[in-house]
């Protein structure tokens, strides 16, 4: 296990080839450092995993080296592995290599410019790396450095495209949004450093009854506020689906698989903290439960593809923040983990379509592709069947853990708000497959797609149904017990039942069985249309109350008031400055008989005669 | 061994040196005979020193003419330099005439 | 006592004329002869205080390197005859007035300065090299001084090779 550092080294390694090659590698050369640096951190993390397990020991610790030593507070760059670590780790090595592998077939006819291929595996690889140190590192200050680095990747590969500003825009969004919510969790950091005097975080956790409920509330909500932004939750949810600017793949593994997921994992890790506060508990609940109901029905009413998967990626975050909110800390990771796997398979499917029909997004002028790409269509049908939750697929385990836990710990609300949304969930599913994938054909597809692209999606298409087995036999183990999982109670069979039904209504209105535009078209009907469609309007809202004030606040003090003092002070300088010069007459001599008269002034003042 | 004189007096000494060096600084135009005044009124800020360190009996005094030594070593090295570059460009000692570099 | 006074103020004398004809000398040569003449009569002072090693070395590096710098400056520069036309012309006795008044307050002030330390002998104890060196090496304030006065000559080194360098690359150029 000491070879544990390898594993976020191997990325890192793979970052610096790249940058330092500044792109002059051949592309076949980086694809093989890009995608075989994660695929052996993820080798790695397979043989460290398999010997952490068998060891038996319930956490491993590899202390690198000292990062700063100012007085008592001397953070260390440790790596610690512990079970919810290795889960993460493996999500992110082993879907984070699936996705560099796929990439390098994406990527490789959908880049714009000559370097673009290099940049591209370099940042993934960067993001990689600091995905890696966010779940490895043992004391929160490591964590944020994480934090912002994938914050960081993030930003940069939501604008890859940089030529279209809109792209930029795009990025330069979700980077303000989500330093919101960093500012916050900074502020939760200040407190606990504060009170603990240390950011380790065995050391915090062992420690954390002595905390003062109102301090754990003010702490749990200022972490609950970074885990927001970075995870889009709501309030800070705005940037996900404007993050689809970005490469499909960077969707899949940052704004599906992994980033977004960096939330749940930080309250997973403090989870302690939380224990003591139930207001903050609740809190996490409902903000799960309200960005649950509001994504689901506004992916109802999307039309390009990826948007409405950034949607679903919402609210399936959304179910894990309520899982963590109502205790239910090992069924909110089982369902990352599920999730990781199938949200990554939707992604790289609805890539492959998106690429076979030219970077065609709206999914109205598909249509009738099922024959045309079967490996994406039968990927993305698996994928689709685990989102919703069909019986035996991963997503029907770990949903199901959550909802019927969120029963048992929250009450009806919860359960019912869960089971409402898996519902929407079935419906938004079941439309986007039939639209995409059946009716008329619209386009014709060209799909060139090599071994490379299709064995990912073959491998997580294995793993979005077999991943729940899995989960259930090894997580169990692991993390502690996932939830009931009697399926045989009233409670269990009906929340089996709601995907299926969504599915079926989905298939009935969606394949035209049943004509429902008059209630679509309808004043009402077109007008919550809109209003889902935009969001809940929170966009909205943010560009009243927020940026037009910035910027007309902005516009007002053009000149800088607060600059004035400054350009006084310069101004005084300047003056000095004539008055200065006027004695530079350059001439030698007069400057020593200046330094004479002043030798005869300060030896006056020293010897106190002045 | 060595002699035993009022501090009072060797300090006249270096005084009266150091202001010579001072009128030679301030009445020559040549720019040599500048730099060897300066050397003069160096040499008489050394003497000081040695006559404090000879007051202790300690060698700080000496210490401090070595580093009066370093500077002034570097700064006939610098100062001749410049020396040379004067009398090239401007073809003369006159350190009236070095006037047209300030600005 | 007075006679130590006595041969105190004997090389002293020495020093403060040969000093008078260094300001005074419209001879470049001459006037740095008189300074070499200033500067042993100050090492024979150093010498009698009981600093024999700063004695050597004013010897050796005032009178013996720096002022063989300045002599190789003035014979580079050629300056003959005509250059000393040249001082008798710029040295003219009104220009001593404004030089003489202030270096005149100076002395006062020196004067009513070191009248602070009258009854203060030295000590007449020799302090030898092996004191200064190790006083300069050893365990002492100075290491950090010794470096900076490395670096300072370095900086000088460099910066007369480069005053130097372009001098002659520009002759060369003219010529």
């Amino acid at each position: 296990m000491d070879w544990f550092w390898l594993v976020p080294a191997l990325p890192l390694a793979g970052f610096l080839v790249l940058f330092v090659t500044e792109g002059k590698l051949p592309d076949k050369v980086v694809a093989f450092v890009g995608a075989g640096s994660v695929g052996m951190a993820a080798l790695v993390a397979l043989g460290v995993g398999w010997q952490f397990v068998a060891s038996g020991q319930s956490s491993f610790s590899l202390p690198l080296w000292t990062w700063i030593a100012v007085g008592d507070f001397t953070p260390s760059i440790t790596l610690y592995l512990d079970s919810l670590s290795l889960v993460m780790t493996g999500v992110i090595t082993g879907v984070g290599f699936l996705i560099h592998l796929y990439a390098t077939g994406y990527m490789w006819q959908d880049h714009e410019e000559p370097k673009g291929y290099s940049r591209f595996f370099a940042y993934m690889n960067l993001f990689v790396f600091a995905m890696l140190m966010l779940v490895l590192g043992d004391n929160l200050l490591t964590l944020f450095l994480g934090w912002e680095g994938v914050g960081l990747c993030s930003y940069l590969l939501i604008g890859f495209y940089h030529r279209d500003p809109a792209n930029g825009y795009a990025a330069r969004k979700a980077f303000v949004v989500t330093r919101v919510g960093d500012t916050l969790m900074a502020l939760g950091l200040f407190l606990l450093f504060w009170e603990f005097k240390t950011l380790e975080v065995q050391a915090i956790l062992a420690d954390a009854d002595s905390l003062t409920p109102g301090m754990a509330t003010g702490i749990g909500l200022l972490l609950l506020g970074g885990a927001v932004g970075k995870s889009a939750q709501v309030p800070l949810q705005t940037w996900l689906p404007d993050a689809m600017a970005g490469p499909t793949p960077v969707s899949a593994l940052i704004h599906a698989a992994t980033m977004v997921t960096a939330g749940v994992y930080l309250i997973a890790r403090m989870q302690d903290v939380y224990l003591l506060s139930a207001d903050a508990q609740h809190v996490v609940a409902v903000v799960g439960l309200v960005t649950l109901l509001i994504s689901s029905f506004t992916a109802l009413t999307q039309t390009d593809i990826k948007r409405i998967l950034a949607y679903s990626t919402m609210s399936q975050i959304g179910y894990m923040f309520m899982a963590l909110g109502v205790g239910a800390w090992s069924a909110a990771i089982f369902h990352l983990m599920t999730h990781a796997f199938f949200k990554a398979l939707l992604f790289l499917a609805s890539g492959s379509v998106i690429l076979a029909l030219h970077h065609e997004q709206d999914i109205f002028k598909m249509g009738g592709l099922w024959k045309k790409l079967p490996i994406p269509f039968w990927s993305m049908a698996i994928g689709s069947a685990a989102l919703v939750a069909l019986p035996l697929t991963s997503g029907f385990a770990s949903k199901d853990a959550i909802l019927l836990t969120a029963y048992d710990n929250g009450g009806w609300l919860y359960w019912g708000g869960g089971a409402l949304a898996a519902g929407m969930t079935a419906l938004y599913t079941t439309r986007m497959m039939i639209v995409t994938f059946f009716g008329q054909a619209k386009t014709e597809p060209h799909d060139d797609s090599k071994a490379n692209m299709w064995l990912p999606l073959v491998v997580l298409g294995i793993l979005s149904i077999g991943g729940g087995w899995f989960g259930i036999a090894v997580l169990d183990d692991l993390l502690g017990p996932i939830g009931p999982l009697d399926h045989f109670t009233p409670l269990a069979l009906v929340t089996i039942a709601v995907p299926i039904l969504g599915v079926l209504v989905g298939w009935v209105v969606f394949s035209g069985r049943v004509n429902v535009s008059a209630v679509v078209e309808s004043g009402l009907g077109n007008g919550l249309r809109r209003y889902w469609h935009g969001g809940w309007g929170f966009d909205w809202v943010y560009d009243r109350v927020f940026v037009k004030p910035f910027v007309a606040m902005a516009r007002i003090n053009k000149n800088d008031v607060v600059d004035l003092v400054f350009r006084i002070a310069a101004a005084l300088a300047r003056g000095l400055h004539y008055v200065g010069a006027l004695t530079q007459t350059g001439r030698l001599r007069w400057y020593a008989a200046n330094l004479g008269l002043g030798l005869v002034l300060v030896l006056l003042i020293v010897l106190e005669v002045l | 061994m060595a002699i035993e004189v009022p501090v009072f007096h060797v300090l006249i000494l270096a005084g009266i040196l150091f202001l010579l060096g001072l009128a030679g600084v301030l009445v020559r135009r040549n720019i040599m005979f500048l730099l060897m005044s300066l050397e003069v009124m160096m040499n008489a800020a050394g003497l000081a020193f040695i006559a404090a360190g000879a007051v202790w009996g300690q060698p700080d005094g000496q210490i401090m003419f070595m580093f009066i030594l370093a500077l002034a070593a570097a700064e006939v090295a610098v100062a001749l330099g410049i020396v040379l570059q004067i009398s090239r460009r401007f073809d003369t000692l006159d350190i009236d005439a070095a006037s047209d570099f300030n600005g | 006592m007075t006679l130590d006074l006595v041969l105190f103020w004997i090389p002293g004398a020495v020093a403060i004329g040969a000093t008078v004809a260094v300001i005074t000398r419209k001879n470049a040569s001459r006037a740095l002869i008189y300074l070499v003449v200033s500067l042993l009569a100050v090492a024979v002072i150093f010498f009698m205080l009981g600093a024999p090693f700063a004695a050597a070395l004013e010897v050796v590096v005032y009178a013996g390197a720096i002022v063989v710098l300045f002599l190789f400056v003035v014979m580079m520069l050629n300056l003959g005859r005509s250059s000393v036309m040249r001082e008798s012309r710029w040295l003219q006795p009104g220009m001593w007035i404004g030089p003489f008044i202030l270096v005149a307050i100076l002395a006062v002030v020196f004067a009513y300065a070191f009248a602070s330390v009258d009854g203060v002998d030295t000590k007449g104890e020799m302090v030898g090299p092996r004191a200064v060196g190790e006083a300069l090496f050893g365990e002492g304030p100075y290491l950090l001084a010794v470096e900076l006065a490395g670096f300072l000559l370095l900086a000088a080194l460099v910066g007369a090779y480069h005053l130097g360098r372009r001098y002659l690359e520009e002759r060369r150029e003219l010529s």
